[in-house]
């Protein structure tokens, strides 16, 4: 095997090949490994980088941990952060990684999918932002070509006035989301809904956002019906952790006491 | 490749041929057992070790990215003497078959650099990632409550 | 026995009653202690195991060539290469050392590996190809019962058959399939000799049923191997079985090298048996007074593959399938199947975990139907010293405060009653799900009775040996310390006993002393210690009566006051006395499943307090109180963290703790998917120990490990009925059992 560690992003684009494995906080990459899932011969280690720790206003180097997101993070994503793995994983897993591994069930997505987040993304050819829904394509599956590199996820300017993370386990510390939300709302009424391991990537429940976003003091039964639409437009599966239905009904109840935090 | 890098205050430069774990170097070529391996997948905190400062899991630390680093395990903590949470944790009862036991050592050693008086809160929280299947925790938590409200 | 503890010993410190720190605590806090995964030797090689990826299926053909072929591989073995008995088992030999014809379960070891180092062995591992020919597995164990699937069938009757009450009530219940998930994974070394024999250094919970079951496979003589008790990280039930024992002993035999194994986590969660999932019936019977008339209970557990302990657990399961009540007409039926899902066998608590869930969801029940309190209708039936155990009709004459425990649990303060606002304190934790108005509290109490020790006419015993040395006391015993502070308690009972203030045990191979039997059963602290207590008193009478003395202690032997031999002197002597200590004898039971069966009877209540957020259907378990009948506590700090513990794996299979196995595949063997309770998920605990003189175990004690396990998950469920009004006939509590139910 071989590693490099180069310390900016020229020197790491300039030798990237076909083989290059990026290493970033190792998080996700070092539990394949050990599972003999992956065997890689041509490592770049990412963290001697110093451009990807740099996070300035609303962009944030993709080698930021999520525990300086837990500290320093917009109120849904720091709230995200504190639900990451354990402080262990925290400390070394970063945002860009989150975003590279694509997990349905990545904590830190559903927020990016409720601000409209994009992700920049760097080659020896140049460099292009694509928006998360162009960047997100399936399960650990996305947009980036093999030989770029994740420089940032970028916020939008201005973020909504109320932000408001959740996610159902059934631990309470450490543990794969069943279902997890972000709602945002602006002082316009505009709200986003995005849910993670509801559907093979992050989503966003547009329909129920389209219907609450036009309320300006939702009723019981305004809320009663976003909870409903949320649900129904989740694609949920079951599997070893939980049941379609019961993601359906979560997704539910989580975006309306989320959207209810939102609207105190 | 030969990866150098600080354990415990003294350089090492084990040779590192696969990617490795930060762990498996320090269990099997660098003769410190003291870090666990029980999960493979950073789920358990048994392996914990500071590294560069940050409290993470060795298991998933890949030991070539350990180049140049600084690691401190529980083989390394109170300086040959034992350390006020060891003392804690061994006055408390709260060690039974001691597997998890290093890495809580190690996270709570952690802990207390940051904040000599954490809450009871914050200590639980801070001890989120490290499993133990022996004590249910009662007696770990009493051991670093005694400490916090002790250590002046 | 009673020991007559003089007043110049007696203040002595680490004596029974103390609670002395762990001699081990040191080592390990500071990661010295060696356990099994620490082990190395000189020119050792690394092993891996070859594991069927099917349920069931025929094997075509094996082909180790493609392994052998791999630079730095040394020997690769397949069932053909086993030289004495081709299987193994606890109770019945049944399971293949490695299969040859046909694999029954998921992950069965196939073949075995060894090469020079860790990854080289499984990447060898990797290339022997298995042709298979995948056949049907029988998943459901109530199919198996039909077409006779099973390792045993029970049936217990006691009193009048025709008995009927004026109340009825009947329930279904489940449990699922719990692991033990020790952290310490399964891990072994093992040694040639000159001579052809072998040395093996391993996880265990029983070394020399371990060594018995490699003489057998092996085809060796008794003598040539040597099992030694070494460094275990937990076990809970899950190294009692033999796993990579004679695999390692087959490699280094082979290869004439050291051979080191350690599982994976999802290998030791397929290298392991874990706790039966059980289905019962239950329908119970009582007059509107509230006494009980008649209990009926049917009683599936699923064994999986093979035999393992899974009659040993129907049975406790059935005989304790009451609980702690008198019941003048019972009827049990058991039946513990074969299927091709994983082995089952020992886990804490052994079959009374299953059963608590189901008699205490019946007991409340009942009391709801008469409209009595649940507790006041526990007060009504109590099992209590003399009285007969409702199924097998032994009366019991062991201590048995269920009263004390009751009114214990009911007096002990409740916490504030006060829902917490901080999210580490509300169900759903850090994932900020739950405001403090989605609550809602219930409250629930339980109690189980368990056996302690072996029953059904098992000559169980324990040796132990204690000497006099310069270095102080020495106990040693092949008991194995997993954790549970076996090395703490019997240094205290051999000071108690001889009156030193130096005791040190020492954990010894099978070659040096006799079995001391499975450190498990909660059975060590009684059996074990009560050897020791036996040598330890009868060496301190030996060396008195050869000095005529009257007291010894770490000066020497005092005769009226004066000192009349130092204790240098007495050192030089090697004094030594080995003890074999057996329980009171059992018999087997008779058609009806009835006689003299147990040889001692523990009891545990819990009261759990939950908080529910019932439209997620997520569960925080606030607090534990608890009452232990313990019969003496010997460390009572000790006995706490057994008791915190246990309470704590009742916590997890009340809900999280589940192996999913659909098509008998586990899907979730790992950490990440094996949910564990963190300590943000662990309750309040309040422990009293309730202490009464009657047990057979050393100075009155009973052992402590199962009880706290027994009925704390029975507790929780029931605190969710309460606070819910939802069935909960199933553990673990799923969201959706409470949210959709």
């Amino acid at each position: 095997m071989r590693i490099s560690h180069p310390t900016t992003v020229d020197d790491a684009l300039a030798t990237v090949t076909d083989e290059t494995q990026f290493l970033a906080g190792g998080t996700d990459l070092m539990v394949e490994v050990n599972l003999g899932h992956r065997d890689p011969t041509d490592v770049m280690a990412l963290r001697r980088i110093e451009e990807l720790h740099t996070w300035e206003g609303n962009r944030i180097g993709s080698g930021v941990t999520w525990r300086r997101i837990e500290r320093d993070g917009p109120k849904g994503l720091a709230e995200a952060a504190r639900t990451v793995g354990s402080p262990q994983i925290r400390n070394a897993g970063t945002i860009g990684g989150n975003v590279a591994t694509a997990s349905p069930a990545g904590d830190g997505l559903p927020f990016l999918a409720a601000v409209d987040a994009s992700i920049e993304l760097r080659s020896s050819s140049g460099t292009r932002s694509l928006p998360w829904h162009q960047f997100f394509l399936g399960v650990k599956k996305t947009a980036r070509r093999h030989d770029e590199l994740i420089i940032s996820v970028t916020l939008p300017e201005a973020l909504p006035d109320r932000q408001a993370f959740g996610k159902v386990g059934v631990r309470n510390a450490m543990v794969i989301a069943t279902v997890c939300c972000v709602v945002t709302r602006d002082t316009d009424g505009a709200t986003h809904v995005a849910l993670g391991s509801v559907a093979p990537t992050t989503m966003r429940a547009t329909q129920a956002e389209e219907m609450i976003s036009s309320i300006s003091s939702p009723t019981d039964s305004d809320m009663t019906e976003f909870a409903r639409l949320v649900g129904s437009e989740v694609k949920p599966i079951t599997d070893h952790r939980s049941t379609e239905e019961y993601r359906r009904h979560a997704s539910g109840v989580l975006a309306r006491r989320l959207l209810e935090r939102c609207l105190k | 490749m030969i990866v150098s890098f600080i354990v415990n205050g003294e350089e090492v430069a084990p040779r590192v041929s696969a990617p490795t774990s930060l762990l498996d170097v320090l269990r099997d070529e660098l003769n410190l057992p003291g870090s666990k391996s029980a999960c493979e997948q950073g789920e358990c905190g048994s392996c914990s070790v500071i590294l560069d400062g940050e409290l993470v899991c060795s298991c998933l630390v890949m030991a070539a990215d350990a180049e140049g680093s600084e690691v401190v395990t529980v083989e390394g903590l109170g300086e040959g003497a034992i350390h006020p949470v060891q003392q804690a944790m061994h006055e408390a009862g709260a060690v039974q078959c001691g597997f998890c036991t290093p890495g809580f050592v190690v996270a709570a050693a952690n802990l207390f650099a940051a904040n000599a008086h954490p809450t009871s809160a914050e200590i639980k929280e801070a001890l989120a990632g490290n499993i133990c299947r022996c004590t249910g925790y009662g007696a770990i938590i009493r051991a670093f409550q005694g400490l916090s409200d002790q250590t002046s | 026995m009673t020991i007559d503890t003089t007043t110049r010993s007696r203040n002595i410190e680490g004596r029974v009653g103390d609670s002395p720190l762990r001699p081990d605590g040191i080592a390990k806090l500071k990661g010295e202690f060696e356990y099994a995964q620490d082990l190395t030797a000189e020119n050792m090689l690394w092993a891996a195991t070859v594991r069927s990826p099917h349920p069931h299926a025929r094997i075509v053909s094996i082909d180790i060539a493609p392994a052998l072929a791999i630079g730095g591989v040394h020997a690769v073995l397949t069932a053909d290469d086993v030289p004495g008995r081709a299987t193994f088992g606890l109770e019945h030999p049944d399971q293949p050392v490695l299969a040859g014809t046909e694999v029954k379960f998921w992950g069965e070891p196939v073949a075995i590996v060894a090469a020079e180092d860790e990854a080289t062995a499984r990447s060898a591992a990797r290339a022997v190809v298995v042709e298979y020919e995948v056949l049907d597995p029988l998943v459901d164990p109530q199919a198996a019962d039909e077409r006779d699937e099973v390792f045993r069938r029970m049936l217990i009757k006691n009193g009048d058959q025709k008995a009927s009450g004026d109340v009825v009530v009947e329930g279904y219940y489940e449990v699922g399939m719990q692991d033990q998930a020790p952290l310490g994974m399964e891990a072994g070394l093992a040694v040639p000799d000159a001579q052809g024999g072998v040395d093996l250094y391993a996880t265990s919970q029983f070394v020399h049923v371990d060594q018995e079951q490699v003489v057998a496979s092996l085809g060796l003589r008794p003598d040539q191997v040597r099992s030694h008790p070494t460094g275990v990280g937990g076990a809970f039930g899950a190294r009692e079985d033999v796993n990579l024992h004679i695999h390692l002993c087959l490699l280094a035999l082979h290869t004439g090298q050291p051979v080191k194994m350690v599982y994976h986590r999802s290998e030791s969660f397929t290298g392991h048996v874990h706790r039966h999932p059980a289905r019962m019936w239950y329908r119970h019977e009582a007059n509107r007074d509230g006494k009980l008339v008649r209990v009926e209970a049917r009683i599936l557990l699923d064994g999986g593959a093979y035999a393992s302990t899974t009659s040993a657990v129907l049975a406790n399961a059935c005989y304790f399938a009451v609980g702690p009540y008198t019941c003048e007409s019972v009827k049990v039926v058991g039946i513990g199947t074969r299927t091709n899902n994983p082995p089952c066998g020992a886990m804490r608590g052994f079959g009374a975990v299953q059963v608590c869930f189901a008699h205490e969801a019946q007991m409340d029940k009942l009391a709801a139907r008469l409209g009595i309190d649940p507790i006041e209708l526990r007060r009504l039936n109590v099992l209590t010293k003399g009285s007969p155990l409702a199924t097998t009709g032994q009366p019991i004459d062991t201590p048995l405060p269920i009263h004390e425990i009751l009114d214990s649990l009911v007096a002990m303060p409740m916490p504030d009653d006060r829902i917490p606002d901080d999210a580490l304190s509300l169900p759903g934790g850090t994932g900020l799900t739950t405001s403090p108005s989605e609550v809602v509290r219930g409250v629930g109490y339980a109690v189980g009775i368990k056996n302690l020790g072996f029953s059904e006419g098992f000559d169980d015993y324990a040796q132990a040996r204690v000497k006099l040395t310069n270095e102080g006391a020495i106990v040693e015993t092949a008991a194995i310390e997993v954790g549970q502070g076996l090395v703490t308690v019997m240094a205290q009972i051999a000071r108690t006993a001889l009156g030193v203030s130096r005791a040190e045990v020492r954990f010894v191979d099978t070659s040096r002393i006799d079995s001391a039997g499975s450190t498990s059963a909660s059975r060590q602290t009684q059996i074990t210690g009560g050897a020791t207590l036996e040598a330890a008193t009868k060496l301190r009478d030996r060396i008195l009566s050869l000095h005529s003395g009257d007291e010894l202690d770490d000066e020497g032997v005092w005769r009226d006051g004066t000192l009349i031999v130092p204790m240098a002197q007495i050192v030089d002597q090697n004094f030594e006395e080995t003890v074999t200590f057996r329980h009171p004898p059992t018999q087997p039971p008779d058609e009806n499943g009835r006689g003299t069966i147990h040889a001692d009877f523990a009891l545990a209540g819990h009261r759990a307090v939950v908080d529910v957020d019932q439209e997620l259907g997520l569960v925080r378990v606030v607090r534990i109180d608890t009452a232990q009948d313990v019969g003496r506590a010997l460390n009572p700090e000790s006995v706490r963290g057994q008791i915190e513990g246990g309470i704590m794996q009742g916590v997890g299979l009340a809900v999280m703790e589940e192996l999913i196995v659909t098509d008998g595949v586990i899907r979730n063997p790992n950490f990440t998917d094996y949910l564990l309770p963190t300590i943000l998920d662990a309750p309040d605990v309040e422990s009293l120990l309730i202490e009464e003189d009657g047990s057979w175990g050393p100075f009155g004690a009973k052992g402590v490990g199962e009880p706290p396990t027994i009925s704390s998950t029975a507790a929780i469920a029931a605190a969710i009925r309460d606070a819910t009004g939802k069935p909960i006939n199933r553990v673990p509590v799923r969201p959706q059992d409470i949210a959709l139910a």
